[in-house]
């Protein structure tokens, strides 16, 4: 089997991978990182969102060996050991999640648009960006307020 | 996914070769439709050629009124680029109406044109602002190049490497999306360069995207939204689905376009 | 109130791990050695099954076993079941067609179980898969719902002649014949309520294990109910008795009913991890959770309201076809009838009401209870009729029904329940000052100066939740009880552990019950910890559905914490030398009444323990009491939500400009939470308005099998919504609780479609109200305008 190596969350890893396998699998069944979440197999739910060299990517639609040498963050590698990153606390404050099934690629999805659209955000901006991620607990209002409530506080912190 | 040998050249010439010599094989470039295909084993290649290291074919020109977007750019970055935001808005636009986020930071012109989705939007552009699509042995018009569902005038090992596009004086793209997977259900490309008008309509036909010459005549003669007012699309030869039956794409169509001479800039 | 207990908005205890990929769901688990399932499935709606030929696939890579019914069958493995008994009209039993976990002889829906391949990877035991041969006969399908019974359709189940499951009914006909006979007005409708595919993010997944040295089975599964499904996997499929049965549902991520039920995905992996000696793990995909999850709602009913010259009712008869799928799943047959029919008083006063049920089979997936779960279908019925009825009578839609409201309590409605509280008029003055109805016609104006359509709709629901007093749901044919039970173990130095039979799936218990038993007993919420999912820790429970873990569940945790309360009271009183019935227990201390002498909680817990201050004859040691609670009523949440749209008739496309909820839930645990979920339920039931529907062609093949074709509730199709509440405490139960999981998914639909009937001037319009079906719609306006011009 071919081998793959890649940096995630900071750390090389590499594996012998069949060559099918996504970088989801690589993610969940080689390197026991759970967090990212699989909840569809259409490229549509979100719940497997990681960033790869600083983009948002759907981890269920890459492939691993596609990836070799990239840089990998998922959202076991946000928070600073016990202290959450701005985003995850503000999910939290905001009662961003309820199953927490979706939460992980919701976090990493709203981390990418900051930094792609700035500190603040308006409401439609981030339901438009919201369209590669659904929640099926949450009716998103929570969500949005938290992502809003969250850019400020990165900016806050930069 | 079925099994499949997996490649990754380095360069353009070696991925025409593998491609040649893997008549089953497909060249990956985004992935974004190609690997959801496959995970639904809807397509069974026997060879993946990964493009992903032909950094070559990456990045944006902007000269003598003309922009060249590099085959395996990604949407993003036509997206976000000054220079095409500058040249033709109307292109970085509907680069930034692709798909999702994540999609738009993994799926590629190149791959996008290749595969003609016929819900894509990309075609639609092309044909509209009168695009040429380059690949590694020649120069192809988009008139000539989407040839019908999934089908283009690529041969064999044959590479899109890059397509070049006109700056129109005025154009705009609206697209009405499929409320499920928003992809387009219509698409209208509405484009002005001088004299003439050029309008293409995607996510609608059942061969695909196609020009509309009845509204392109209307608008040469009075580029105006009151130009199309008695102005139908047929409903033969348009798609019906649990979405969208015929007669509401082709509504959807004159509506679209209106809006998008409206729009236009 | 203190800062963390009932009624504060805590932050949730669980969010740590969620936000940092720490929760730990049926698919994060592994087990040493695990082979992985990967399921057959049919590909007809109806066929037999001539033969099933997998020679070639045994001898695929990795191939461990293939299993067919046949081994199901040789196995004795029992079919799954429907726990709810309904009688027809004549008393005879529903009509229950087999239901084995693997087919046998027979496929009956596309996605039936027709054999499982057990590999080492899943890649194997999928690709192996695919080498099986079947030779089916197919049969002509069934899948219409209002078409099931005719004469002459294709037949699912022999046992159930006309496809039909039972013929029920409730009410006094004879009554309501009467009162519609003398009406001045008659309000119509005929509805279809769409079939709907609840699409938790997490798709179902299970993981069996066999442990050859206790002779004992472990299911770890996506459960609402990890208790009930080691019941019925025991009692009724008969894979192990119960002492020799482990169901642990870890982290679940989502279920809105679709979790509750035992499915044949998780039978056959725990069955197959004993004959095959290894764990067997399975996680479908999405496009076998659209497939084989149980689907919600798809009734087929035609109802008449019938109005006195003042505008009272007088009656109600409703008519109603009830599509079950092919078999009837864990709780189905109860959901079109008694959670249906027995809402169908709404928040009014009715004196008559008469509803037949007309439960069919047809070749599709298996129907049961989805979020709200018969309610949302009774809700969209009266609400559809109070408005047309408002609008045929040229009322105001807010002042018809409150002309109409139940105003005194205790209510006896026609169809079996008695409102306990409630104040509707309440809810709705909230609702139309929050929604600013005095200015709608301004509103309605600015739209159609832009070329738009505007209205607003009203719904005035009511459900009933706290599922339910066990001897009353036995009396109308439930096969269990639904109790609750609750642990409260409290550690010699006074944390606290919970034990209890809910099951969180993003409600949040580990907060709300815990801020009850801090509150309580006065000691650290971080000192409490909830203990739930596992049969092994839990001994018995019955799970979270029907808003009831609120009102049933934290009810035991009540009755336990009462019994922690005069156990310690007592061990309090030997430290403090004081009669028990002297000491006054607050703030987390034990004080002697009228002196300062005291103790606190957690140094009487000490002390239960060490037990040197009493006689260990006299006293039991320890501190630890365990409760079930029996609720003595339902629960019965009502509200208003007022709903405005604006619709663009040049393309369809309806926008939410304004959502107002006001809702009476009782006393409030967590307002935060409530809300949300409030806010979850309202998406849900926007969801069915206007962008979910479950597509069968007429071969029976699921047209809408994925996220690409079956339109979920999106970031962008939704608003914030403006939620309030009213508070009438709930008498039936200690906390005065009512339960708000459902009310959102009940309540919306309603005022969805009424708000887009004003807004189209007519009432031509089915749900789920698609960009499609509104343009359509509002051609149908425009032309009426013009005729009016």
């Amino acid at each position: 089997m071919p081998k793959v190596s890649m940096t995630v969350n900071g750390k090389p890893v590499s594996g012998d991978v069949d060559s099918r396998t996504l970088l989801v699998q690589f993610l969940r069944e080689t390197l026991r990182l759970t967090g990212t979440h699989v909840g569809c197999d259409t490229s549509q739910c979100g719940c497997c969102v990681v960033h790869v060299d600083g983009d948002a990517v759907k981890s269920c639609t890459a492939l691993a060996l596609s990836l070799e040498g990239a840089d990998v963050r998922t959202i076991e590698g946000l928070a600073n050991g016990d202290k959450l990153h701005p985003m995850q606390e503000a999910f939290r404050e905001n009662h961003g999640l309820q199953c927490g099934f979706c939460t992980p690629g919701m976090i990493m999805t709203a981390v990418e648009l900051v930094s792609r659209k700035g500190h603040t955000l308006d409401e439609k901006t981030i339901r438009e960006e919201l369209e590669g991620n659904l929640c099926r607990c949450t009716g998103y209002h929570n969500i949005v307020k938290a992502i809003a409530a969250g850019a400020t506080a990165m900016g806050a912190k930069a | 996914m079925y099994a499949f040998n997996y490649h990754k050249p380095a360069t353009v010439a070696d991925a025409a070769a593998l491609a040649s010599q893997h008549a089953d094989g497909k060249l990956l470039a985004g992935g974004m439709t190609l690997l959801p295909t496959m995970k639904q084993r809807l397509a069974q290649p026997s060879d993946i050629i990964d493009m992903g290291k032909l950094n070559d074919l990456k990045g944006i020109e902007v000269k003598d009124g003309v922009v060249t977007i590099k085959a395996m750019t990604r949407h993003v970055t036509v997206a976000t680029s000054a220079e095409v935001r500058k040249a033709i808005p109307a292109l970085a636009e509907l680069a930034g109406g692709i798909g999702d986020p994540a999609v738009r930071n993994r799926g590629t012109i190149g791959g996008s044109v290749a595969n003609n989705d016929p819900a894509a939007d990309y075609p639609a552009a092309c044909l509209a602002l009168g695009a040429t699509i380059h690949t590694n042995k020649r120069a192809i018009a988009a008139d000539d190049f989407f040839t019908g569902l999934f089908e283009t005038a690529l041969g064999e090992g044959e590479i899109i490497t890059s397509i070049s596009f006109p700056a129109p004086d005025k154009a705009n793209y609206q697209k009405f999306r499929n409320p499920a997977s928003r992809y387009a259900i219509v698409g209208v490309f509405v484009a002005k360069k001088g004299g003439d008008v050029r309008v293409a309509v995607t996510g609608a036909g059942d061969s695909g995207v196609f020009r509309q010459k009845d509204f392109e005549a209307a608008l040469k003669a009075n580029f105006a939204v009151a130009a199309l007012d008695g102005k139908h699309q047929p409903e033969k030869g348009l798609n019906s689905d649990i979405h969208a039956d015929a007669e509401y794409r082709a509504h959807l169509i004159g509506v679209m376009a209106k809006r998008a001479v409206a729009a236009a800039k | 109130m203190s800062a963390q207990g009932v009624g504060a908005s805590v932050l949730r205890k669980e969010d740590f791990r969620f936000v940092t990929g720490r929760g730990r769901y049926t698919d994060d688990i592994n087990r040493p050695g695990q082979a992985h399932a990967f399921f057959l499935r049919s590909p007809h709606a109806h066929a037999t099954i001539n033969r099933i030929d997998h020679a070639a696939a045994s001898k695929m890579p990795g191939v461990v076993a293939i299993f067919t019914g046949d081994d199901i069958a040789a196995d004795k493995v029992g079919g799954l079941i429907c726990g709810w008994m309904i009688h027809s009209k004549d008393g005879s039993p529903m009509k229950a067609g087999a239901h084995p976990a693997l087919a046998q002889g027979k496929v009956r829906y596309v996605g039936d179980h027709v054999a499982v391949v057990i590999a080492d990877t899943y890649a194997q035991a999928r690709e192996a898969a695919e080498k099986i041969v079947v030779d089916y006969g197919v049969l002509p399908a069934v899948t219409d719902t209002a078409d099931a019974a005719r004469t002459g359709a294709p037949q699912v189940h022999d046992i159930a002649p006309n496809n039909t499951v039972y013929n029920w009914h409730i009410g006094d006909k004879g009554a309501t014949d009467a009162a519609f006979a003398s009406a001045r007005h008659v309000a119509k409708i005929d509805l279809v309520n769409n079939r709907l595919v609840p699409n938790a993010m997490e798709p179902r997944a299970a993981v069996g294990e066999y442990d050859d040295a206790s002779d004992g089975l472990v299911l770890y599964t996506t459960s609402q109910n990890p208790h009930v499904a080691r019941l019925v996997l025991s009692a009724f499929i008969g894979l192990a008795p119960e002492h020799r049965f482990r169901v642990i549902a870890p982290d679940v991520g989502g279920g809105f009913g679709s979790k509750i039920f035992i499915y044949a995905e998780e039978t056959v992996c725990v069955w197959a991890a004993r004959k095959v000696r290894r764990p067997v793990k399975w996680t479908a995909d999405r496009t076998e959770a659209f497939l084989s999850d149980a689907h919600g709602r798809d009734h087929v009913t035609h109802g008449e309201l019938a109005l006195d010259a003042a505008g009272k009712i007088t009656a109600m008869r409703v008519r109603t076809t009830a599509n079950l799928g092919a078999y009837l799943s864990t709780f189905s047959s109860c959901v079109p009838t008694y959670l249906y029919a027995l809402l169908l008083s709404g928040q009014y006063n009715i004196p008559n009401i008469y509803a037949e049920v007309d439960a069919v089979y047809t070749n599709t997936a298996p129907v049961d209870a989805y979020r709200g779960a018969g309610r949302p279908e009774a809700s969209f019925l009266v609400e559809r009729l109070m408005e047309i009825a408002a609008r045929e009578t040229g009322k105001d839609p807010a002042e018809f029904r409150r002309a109409n409201f139940i105003t005194a309590f205790p209510h006896q409605t026609p169809v079996i329940l008695a409102y306990d509280a409630g104040n509707f008029a309440a809810s709705l003055d909230s609702a139309l000052k929050l929604a600013d109805y005095a200015n709608i016609g301004k509103r309605k104006a600015a739209s159609a100066a832009q070329g738009k359509l505007r209205g607003i709709g009203f719904s005035a629901y009511i459900e009933a939740c706290g599922i339910a007093p066990s001897a009353a749901v036995g009396s109308l044919g439930a096969g269990v009880g639904l109790w609750e039970s609750a642990e409260v173990r409290v550690n010699p130095i006074g944390t606290v552990e919970i034990l209890t039979g809910s099951h969180s799936h993003g409600q949040g218990h580990e907060t709300t019950f815990a801020q009850l038993v801090s509150g309580r007993l006065g000691i650290p919420f971080e000192n409490v910890s909830i203990v739930h999912g596992d049969t092994d820790k839990v001994q018995m429970g019955m799970g979270t559905y029907g808003s009831r873990s609120g009102a049933v569940g934290m009810s035991a945790i009540v009755k336990a914490l009462d019994k922690i309360e005069a156990k310690a009271r007592k061990v309090a009183g030997h430290c403090l030398e004081a009669s028990p019935d002297d000491i006054e227990f607050r703030d987390g201390k034990f004080t002697v009444k009228g002196t300062d002498k005291s103790i606190d909680f957690p140094s009487v817990a000490l002390q239960a323990y060490i037990a040197h201050k009493f006689n260990g004859q006299d006293l039991e040691p320890g501190l630890k009491e365990s409760a079930f609670w029996d609720p003595t009523n339902f629960t019965f949440p009502a509200g208003v939500h007022i709903c405005e749209v604006e619709v663009d008739p040049a393309t369809g496309v309806t926008t939410i400009e304004k959502w107002t909820a006001v809702d009476d839930f009782g006393n409030l645990v967590n307002p935060m939470i409530v809300e949300g979920q409030v806010h979850g339920g309202i998406a849900q039931g926007v969801g069915q308005a206007l962008f979910e529907g479950a597509v069968y062609n007429t071969d029976g093949q699921l047209v809408t099998a994925s996220f690409m074709d079956y339109q979920m509730p999106r970031a962008d199709n939704l608003p914030f919504y403006d939620v309030g509440t009213t508070n009438t405490p709930c008498p039936s139960n200690p906390l005065g609780i009512k339960g708000c999981g459902e009310a959102g998914a009940i309540a919306a639909p309603p005022a969805v479609i009424n708000a887009l009937t004003d807004a189209l001037g007519h009432e031509d319009i089915a749900m789920p109200a698609s960009p499609l079906a509104v343009w359509r719609a509002a051609r149908k306006t425009m032309a009426m305008k013009t005729a009016a011009e």
